[in-house]
């Protein structure tokens, strides 16, 4: 328990360290160690393949990918928008709603009964395979169908078409 | 059944002492360098290095889509291989009927790949 306090301190501590670093370069760095965090969290929790999911996909791809488009921005100092008033006083108001709700989805919260699995096993890689090549084998395919659309789209807006075909 | 698959958080613990170790080598050897080296720190020194040639403007510039291509390109087959874990493990009991299935994912994926060669995508002219 003492474990999951340690790991969810640490979690905390770098998604704030995210936004509170100016260079966008550390700031994806932070969130880089914010998803090894996610990692530890759901290893304790036994699910397995989120957490090689999470460490491979979010962590190594996407988080390459942010820093991507990253580099893609021109982050010039001079290209910088200017920080007007008005949108620092929108972000102030913005800034309080959420405030406001937190605060009063803490007054609304009350600590439930700890859930306890039936199947200590349910997150398990073996376990995940077999419910999704059974039950779930329509989403499974329909899954691809949704990695070749963003394939096409990718395709598709960042590929010059040649002027002579 | 359940003496098979009985792992625990705890089967972890080796994953993360070699982690341990392995960015422990890394700050120590980082550390190590800037206490124990001499420090002589001039300008020409402190520039970044480009192979003799002289540095102009900095690194801030807008790098070209081609690299954002073949990086998101590698997202989407990254996400197929996360698929084919379930299943290479589970490979056994599903039988011919998993192998058929999966074909067809990959088929489906493959014609995007198909799509990617022809449309030169990842082609750098």
């Amino acid at each position: 328990m003492s474990l999951f306090y340690f790991v969810a301190f640490l979690s905390i501590f770098f998604s704030l360290m995210v936004i509170i670093t100016k260079n966008p370069v550390h700031s994806v760095l932070y969130l880089v160690i914010t998803f090894f965090t996610f990692t530890v969290h759901y290893v304790l929790l036994n699910a397995q393949f989120l957490a090689v999911v999470n460490f491979i996909v979010y962590m190594g791809a996407i988080m390459v990918l942010f820093l991507f488009v990253l580099m893609l921005l021109n982050l010039n100092k001079e290209t910088e928008p200017m920080k007007s008033v008005l949108i620092k006083v929108i972000g102030a108001v913005a800034g309080m709603c959420l405030l406001v709700t937190v605060a009063g989805s803490i007054r609304a919260m009350e600590v439930s009964d700890p859930l306890i699995l039936k199947n200590p096993d349910i997150g398990l890689v073996s376990s995940l395979g077999k419910v999704l090549f059974n039950e779930f084998l329509l989403p499974f395919e329909i899954s691809s169908l949704l990695l070749l659309t963003a394939m096409v789209g990718a395709v598709l807006l960042a590929k010059k078409e040649q002027k002579s075909i | 059944m359940e003496a098979a698959t009985n792992s625990t958080p705890v089967d972890y613990l080796p994953i993360l002492l070699q982690m341990l170790v392995a960015v422990g080598f890394g700050v120590t050897t980082i550390i190590g360098t800037h206490l124990i080296g001499p420090k002589l720190r001039t300008e020409n020194k402190l520039s970044s290095f480009e192979s003799g040639i002289e540095v102009i403007g900095n690194a801030r510039q807008p790098v070209s889509i081609k690299y954002f291509m073949v990086a998101i390109l590698f997202v989407i087959f990254d996400v197929e291989v996360i698929f084919m874990y379930p299943w290479a493990v589970n490979f056994r009991s599903l039988g011919m009927e998993g192998l058929i299935e999966m074909f067809i994912f990959m088929g489906l994926l493959l014609l995007g790949f198909i799509y990617v060669i022809k449309k030169r995508a990842l082609e750098w002219d």
